[in-house]
């Protein structure tokens, strides 16, 4: 695997980190925490066929600035910011993951002139009291990683302190990236997103791992019916919650393809 | 040395098999596994253990607040603290206490704790807990990564509408009020003394100091695994520079008292493994939300080996729950009423603690013998530990009650006398 190249940009005064690499049409990535420790078979994935441009939300893996932020407008300008200040033009492409998925959604409901095209994967914001989400927050030590994805190991080693690293400076590191999610999506990971995504003007694609544990795959309907008929939808199957992790090639594919 | 007497107020019929069938003691635990009807037998039984602990010469009787758990059954503490103060009438009362940042406004805990300290005449300790993870974040919903912020700011909003001479308006990070006014106001002037009970985080030692406040450690661990948090808490007052006045430390000990050791033992046994087997029954899983735990408490517990340990012994269910176990690790001290009053005179010397917080009353233990305990202990160990201190510093965080001649009398107390 190749490294990405790597810049900070301030977003309310706060470093956050940006990951970069490849060629092409950009495609700038609000990843999941999990994601963002480490660069993937999934960033490698993308970057051979496109530019990948992966942002840190304040508090996720490279990025400070979490604390600052007590509401959820503070929040999705904060996603506005640091997409801008990474180099979006309206028109991109933009795509979000899980937690930040939350805010990748509500960024296109919010200014929907200035995303051209959205992929969500297995996104936050929503919960129906009938077919309720898994607490992410009250995961059991002994099954998180099993929860989490269908190749625990392969999460375990996303998550693991790299060589040199002080393990007690890194775990504190995975805590925070974890509670900077919390801190927007506590305690059901509800943002209220159905009330918005009827503005979604983006073509959108929703992604969503056929085995996910946390958030029920049905929730790809959810997210389709509320955008409109601009939105399709993949499921991947062999995939849980972190499809990127657990099916790279497929879900860069689905990604590529969707983007053209 | 101050004795104050705890209750926790547990459910105490749970079945034999709980903790092999259910999940957990706390969060999620089987509602059906309650009968209101236990439930009033048990208030009555638990306030009239209160109220005995105040006749027997306890210096303050005290509860507490949790949600959603079958081994604390006060979800409002100011409920039995009110009908305490109208049936004692010498005792401190110890809310231990409000969980600040689960009022909305937070200046409902500064209205109920006035109330409180007008009913039992200035009486109060006023509690300031941030609260568990259990109660606060999961039952309340409250968000982890901001729970301490808005704590600090409840407690700054009710001291200042404890002594504000006008209505003001809070424009607050968290709450905006327009027209702030408590009534009624404490007796105790300008506050009730303020005690905040805590687990082992650096920034609550280190605000105790900064506000002048008594830090309690409320622990269910004993005196051995409390070690490493009560040095913690003396290193960073003398960081502050401030004196060693033991008054600032409280402590909390599971006690057993009889005529010998070994009776000791057979009383105590099962009331012990009961607690230590069912009520710390509580899955990992709603034990640390993220964010609770701040960076800096983070790093200190990673660096202490002895921390790690007692949070390891409390998170992953390796605690001891047979009474060998349980002597073993310190979790009960249990003894003649000498050898209880020797070892903790040695413990309050070694922490320089002096409150302690007692709990007599703990697990399935039935009426009979939570007053025989308490009674034995006010009257047999008591005398030899209260001295402790007493000359040597001055207890600056007591109530100040109204004098007795300007104090109203309630009717039931008239009657009794």
């Amino acid at each position: 695997m190749n490294a990405p190249m790597e810049r900070t940009v301030e977003v309310n005064g706060r470093p956050c980190r940006v990951w970069e690499r490849g060629e092409g049409k950009p495609i700038f990535w609000l990843g999941s925490g999990p994601m963002l420790f480490r660069w993937s078979a999934f960033h490698d994935a993308l970057a051979e066929k496109a530019r990948l441009v992966a942002c840190s939300l304040p508090g996720y893996p490279g990025s400070e600035g979490h604390d600052i932020l007590d509401d959820h407008l503070s929040w999705c300008l904060a996603a506005r910011d640091l997409l801008e200040a990474a180099g979006f033009r309206p028109g991109d492409t933009l795509m979000g993951s899980s937690t930040a998925g939350a805010l990748a959604a509500d960024v296109a409901a919010l200014w929907p002139d200035w995303v051209g095209a959205l992929v969500l994967v297995a996104p936050f914001g929503l919960f129906e009291d009938s077919d309720p989400t898994r607490d992410m927050f009250a995961l059991h030590p002994r099954n998180a990683a099993s929860m989490i994805s269908e190749d625990p190991q392969g999460y375990a080693a996303q998550l693991a302190a790299p060589e040199g690293e002080q393990p007690v400076l890194w775990n504190i590191g995975v805590v925070r990236a974890n509670e900077a999610a919390a801190r927007f999506l506590w305690p059901l990971g509800n943002t209220r997103l159905n009330r918005r995504l009827g503005r979604v003007k983006a073509r959108t694609r929703v992604i969503w791992g056929a085995e996910d544990k946390i958030i029920p795959p049905s929730y790809a309907q959810r997210f389709a019916d509320g955008i409109g008929p601009s939105a399709s939808i993949d499921r991947i199957p062999g995939a849980g919650h972190l499809a990127e992790l657990d099916q790279p090639a497929a879900v860069a594919r689905s990604v590529l393809e969707f983007v053209g | 040395m101050r004795n104050l007497w705890f209750h926790l107020m547990p459910y105490k019929d749970l079945p034999a098999t709980f903790k092999q069938d259910h999940n957990s003691i706390w969060v999620d635990i089987d509602p059906r596994l309650l009968t209101p009807e236990k439930v009033h037998e048990y208030y009555n039984e638990y306030m009239d253990e209160l109220e005995y602990a105040a006749e027997c010469g306890f210096d303050a009787i005290c509860v507490n607040e949790h949600h959603g758990n079958a081994y604390g059954l006060m979800p409002s503490p100011n409920l039995i603290a009110a009908t305490l103060a109208r049936r004692t009438s010498n005792a401190a009362i110890c809310v231990m206490g409000a969980s600040l940042a689960l009022y909305n406004p937070p200046t409902r805990v500064a209205e109920e704790f006035a109330m409180l300290d007008c009913i039992s005449g200035g009486r109060l300790i006023a509690g300031f807990p941030v609260g568990t993870p259990m109660d606060t974040c999961y039952v309340y919903g409250q968000n982890p990564s901001t729970l301490r912020q808005r704590y600090l700011e409840a407690h700054d909003l009710i001291i200042k509408a404890w002594a504000a001479e006008e209505a003001f308006a809070y424009n607050g990070r968290f709450n905006q009020q327009r027209y702030v006014n408590v009534w009624p106001r404490p007796v105790q002037k300008p506050h009730p003394p303020i005690w905040v009970p805590g687990g082992g985080s650096v920034e609550t030692w280190a605000w105790c100091g900064e506000m002048d406040y008594v830090y309690s450690y409320v622990s269910y661990y004993g005196h051995v695994a409390a070690e490493a948090t009560m040095m913690g808490f003396w290193e960073e007052m003398a960081r502050q520079g401030k004196d060693r006045n033991p008054f600032r430390a409280g402590f909390l000990q599971f006690v057993g008292v009889a005529e010998t050791r070994e009776e000791a033992i057979r009383l105590y046994r099962e009331p012990a493994e009961f607690f230590y087997s069912n009520c710390l029954h509580v899955d990992p899983s709603y034990v640390m939300p993220p964010g609770y735990v701040s960076e800096a408490t983070q790093r200190m517990k990673m660096k202490s080996q002895v921390q790690a340990a007692a949070d390891r012994s409390s998170i992953l269910s390796s605690v001891k729950n047979e009474m060998e176990g349980i002597l073993a690790e310190g979790y009960v001290l249990i003894g003649s009423p000498d050898e209880v009053a020797d070892q903790l005179r040695k413990i309050a010397r070694k922490f320089n603690v002096g409150n302690l917080l007692t709990l007599l009353q703990f697990g399935n233990m039935d009426r009979q013998l939570a007053n025989y305990n308490t009674k034995l202990f006010a009257e047999k160990v008591m005398p030899q530990i209260r001295d402790l201190f007493e000359d040597e510093w001055e207890h600056k965080w007591w109530p100040k009650p109204m004098g007795q001649a300007a104090r109203a009398m309630p009717r039931t107390l008239m009657a009794a006398e």
